[in-house]
């Protein structure tokens, strides 16, 4: 393993020497995601880094190399009773942990558990100058220096390399039922906002081809009492279908068009457009399955009057930035940090934002 | 150097632009909220940590945003060190004033600006009170979840410069996982929105920077916090131990049934003792070590989880196991845990409270060499441990007027942290690095790490004003540090046991 470490490091430093853009992928399942790739960027592979480092249930911790399978990490934790809470889309076998924290994204419990950020306890890191470095570690509680682990969260590997993460796991629900509800997309948003205001155990919401899906996780009496609180049809195929929904192999997600995901305030208005969407997370999360030619200046204005921003999730095009355009008082700071942490630029330049 | 100037002109100098600042301060904010006359600064000399003391050379206390961006815009013309404080109730000295700076206190920026009972937030000003969010909130059933033992006191502002946890972090989180967007002020001048009303933002987690940044990046002038529902049950076991070992299995057993509590705390003999003594808590004064454990949720839920803890208790040995009876043990438990600072102040003239975080699995052992310590410097100790997340409070007890006690209690804190290190463990798991803990930062980490913190906060700092000299140790105190830090037996103690 300390081979590929160094093999790792000799890339990084022979690519600020030559000024050469390097191109951060584990399994490459999240190809699509983000701005494309440049043309001339080598592959800098974290694939073959795997492997699970350490691991006490008791703890709550596992400390894994970024390479590692997800699969293979997630079926490591359901042999002991225990599961990542922020529940994070692979989109294929391929995924890998590095890149599961690098793009920062969380599944169907996000709104009930929390994020991947959430769960990120420590991060070992190749920087740009070809440094390996350490933040955090492997408790719960450390506020000893800045918050560099979960910076790294949803940076697009934009700030360095991650080697290994140290994560914060939870025991998996005893059990797990999901009701669905024949609703019309405001009674749909109004149900869940109001499972979001009580002590239910609620861990996945999801308002699709106009049926409401509640998933209930926890004790059996807890979910047995929430389901009489709610009323509602139990739905049999509880584990595929919130699979589908997480690594959009729904047959929403798949047809050949744009598909935009905005981040909004949970309470925001159904959106009037003239697409098909979906919403998941209580509300805070909007799925637009758009035609080529929708307006994405429209996407980004509507989502930003609902106190959000919008993501061309799929079906990127050059002439459209897939991330959300920042304040300028904020691009700045992005831009600083980022030649503190790569000052050459090479790591995943414009995957981000365009400005680096 | 200092001797190469004539004192008076230097004095002559400072005097010069001590009297234009406060003037220029006086320009843009009422009278009575510029401070530089010795007795006013008083008060703001330290913060919660008092062994550390230092006055200010103004004060000032502004009253709303607009106020502030016009004193930043000065402290950055002039290059004034800024030292940001919420209620001054810090433990690691993150509020200590700078000689040659100004103390920015928020204190005054404290209404409630907006409670949105369907969205489950609250938009505050910094100066807010902890706990005034969750009294503020209750009428529409909700509450802020992270409880620092100050929460009476302590500011939101303060929480989110030193993300403070509290009792009930490891099912409800820190303050980090608790805020959804800050507007910042930064000492250029730019207003930051971080984070948003959404789950997520665009960008970079600055939501997760500025949290635990000590006031080193920003001042913070607004904070949008997520409320929960408050719970429609809760109960809390008490399990009391002949053995700590036992109690320390207790607490894995428990996570490793899958159960995760509200809180899980631990006090050791010494501490249970005290706190006894204090407010008569009703715990088990012959106990070695008890465990406190809460369940919280739907009535069906709490009922089987606390079923399931007692048996837990039972496998692992406890003599001992009551479940409050009703919400007034409830909360008698709770308070005793609570009290357990103010119960070291009563046996002891002084206290020392350490921070430290190890994973679970290390806490005999590192009790134990606690204890040897503890003998080592002829200094009791209390422990209070957030079981649940590994955070170790441990209560040195001193007394100042001992002549060498304070620097022995300094001593041993700082060698507990040291093991905690060791054990995989942070030196600070909520009280911060402030002033205090600088030297054990050369010990955490090293100097790529600290060079690359440094430059996180050029990116936002330039000039390095904002609260300067805390939280990030230089790269040469940390050289002097390591060279002290081999002959540190020698040089202090000579006459304490080394090994």
């Amino acid at each position: 393993m300390e081979a590929i470490v160094e093999h790792l490091t000799e890339c990084v430093v022979k690519a600020n020497e030559n000024k050469q853009a390097l191109c951060i992928r584990g399994g490459g399942s999240k190809d699509f995601y983000g701005n494309p790739k440049g043309l001339h960027d080598s592959k800098l592979e974290t694939g073959p880094y795997r492997g699970i480092v350490d691991y006490d249930p008791t703890e709550l911790v596992v400390s894994v190399r970024a390479g590692t399978p997800l699969n293979e990490l997630e079926s490591l934790l359901s042999e002991h009773g225990q599961m990542l809470a922020f529940e994070p889309p692979g989109f294929n076998e391929t995924a890998t942990l590095g890149g599961c924290i690098a793009s920062g994204l969380s599944g169907p419990r996000r709104a009930y558990n929390g994020a991947a950020r959430d769960f990120v306890l420590g991060i070992k890191l190749l920087d740009g100058q070809g440094r390996i470095l350490n933040f955090g570690g492997r408790v719960m509680k450390n506020v000893a220096g800045y918050d560099v682990s979960r910076l790294m969260t949803g940076a697009m590997g934009t700030l360095g390399v991650l080697l290994e993460v140290s994560l914060k796991v939870l025991p998996k629900p005893e059990t797990e039922r999901t009701l669905c509800f024949e609703l019309p997309v405001e009674q749909a948003l109004e149900t869940m906002r109001r499972c979001a205001g009580q002590t239910l155990p609620v861990s996945a919401t999801c308002h699709i081809d106009r049926r409401l899906y509640i998933r209930l996780s926890g004790i059996e009496s807890a979910v047995d009492a929430a389901h009489v609180k709610l009323g509602g049809d139990e739905f049999g195929d509880n584990l595929s279908f919130w699979e589908s929904i997480k690594n959009q192999t729904h047959p929403f997600f798949r047809d050949n068009k744009r598909l935009w995901r905005l981040s909004v305030k949970p309470t925001a208005p159904p959106f009037s457009i003239t697409c098909e969407q979906a919403i998941e997370w209580g509300g805070a999360l909007r799925w637009f399955a758009a035609a080529k030619d929708y307006d994405a200046t429209a996407v980004r204005a509507q989502a930003e009057k609902a106190g959000g921003h919008a993501t061309l999730f799929r079906g990127n095009d050059p002439s459209i930035p897939a991330f959300h355009p920042l304040q300028p008082a904020l691009l700045k700071i992005h831009q600083r940090l980022k030649r503190q942490f790569d000052p050459v630029g090479i790591f995943n330049p414009r995957r981000l934002y365009p400005e680096f | 150097m200092l001797s190469d100037f004539p004192t008076y002109s230097l004095s002559n100098h400072f005097k010069m632009r001590h009297a234009n600042l406060v003037e220029s301060f006086q320009s843009i904010l009422p009278t009575e909220s510029v401070l530089y006359e010795t007795e006013d600064l008083k008060p703001y000399e330290c913060d919660g940590l008092s062994a550390y003391r230092q006055l200010p050379m103004i004060a000032v206390l502004p009253g709303n945003e607009a106020e502030i961006i016009e004193i930043l815009k000065i402290c950055e013309a002039e290059k004034i060190p800024v030292v940001a404080r919420g209620a001054g109730t810090g433990l690691s000295g993150g509020a200590l004033p700078h000689a040659d700076g100004v103390l920015l206190s928020l204190a005054k920026l404290n209404e409630i600006l907006e409670i949105d009972p369907v969205a489950c937030t609250a938009r505050v000003q910094p100066g807010v009170r902890n706990l005034a969010i969750s009294e503020a909130a209750e009428a529409y059933g909700l509450y802020y979840a992270p409880d620092p033992s100050s929460q009476i006191a302590c500011t939101i502002g303060g929480n989110v410069a030193e993300n403070s946890g509290g009792v009930h972090c490891l099912k409800y989180g820190l303050t980090v996982h608790n805020i959804l967007k800050l507007r910042v002020l930064t000492i250029e001048g730019d207003v930051l929105e971080i984070g948003s009303e959404a789950l997520d933002s665009p960008g970079f987690d600055l939501l997760a920077l500025m949290s635990g940044s000590e006031g080193m990046l920003g001042i913070i002038t607004e904070i949008t916090v997520k409320l929960l529902p408050i719970p429609e049950a809760a109960q809390l076991v008490m399990a009391a131990f002949d053995d700590i070992e036992k109690a320390g299995a207790a607490v894995a057993n428990i996570i490793r049934a899958g159960i995760v509590p509200a809180g899980l705390e631990m006090m050791d003999k010494m501490t249970i003792a005290a706190v006894e003594a204090f407010i008569h808590a009703g715990y088990d004064p012959d106990a070695a070590a008890i465990v406190l454990c809460e369940s919280d949720g739907s009535n069906e839920a709490v009922a089987e989880e606390i079923e399931k803890i007692r048996g837990i208790m039972r496998e692992s040995g406890a003599v001992r196991i009551d479940t409050a009876r009703g919400e007034a043990e409830r909360r008698r438990f709770w308070a005793g845990r609570k009290a357990a600072f103010p119960a070291a102040g009563r046996v002891s003239p002084d206290y020392y409270c350490m921070d430290g975080t190890i994973p679970r699995k290390h806490l005999a052992e590192v009790l134990r060499r606690i204890e040897d310590l503890s003998s080592e410097f002829g200094l009791r100790c209390m422990n209070v441990f957030h079981a649940g997340d590994g955070n170790l409070h441990p209560l040195i007890l001193y007394d100042a007027n001992r002549s060498g006690e304070l620097e022995k209690a300094e001593a041993f804190g700082a060698r507990i942290l040291e093991i905690c290190i060791e054990a995989g463990g942070s030196l600070t798991g909520e009280h911060g690095v402030g002033i205090e803990k600088l030297n054990q930062m050369c010990l955490q980490f090293g100097d790529a790490e600290r060079d690359l913190f440094h430059a996180v906060k050029a990116a936002f700092d330039p000039d390095s004003l904002l609260n300067p000299g805390k939280a990030i140790p230089s790269l040469h105190r940390c050289a002097e540090f390591g060279a002290m830090h081999v002959h540190r037996g020698d040089e202090q103690f000579p006459d304490l046991p080394r090994f």
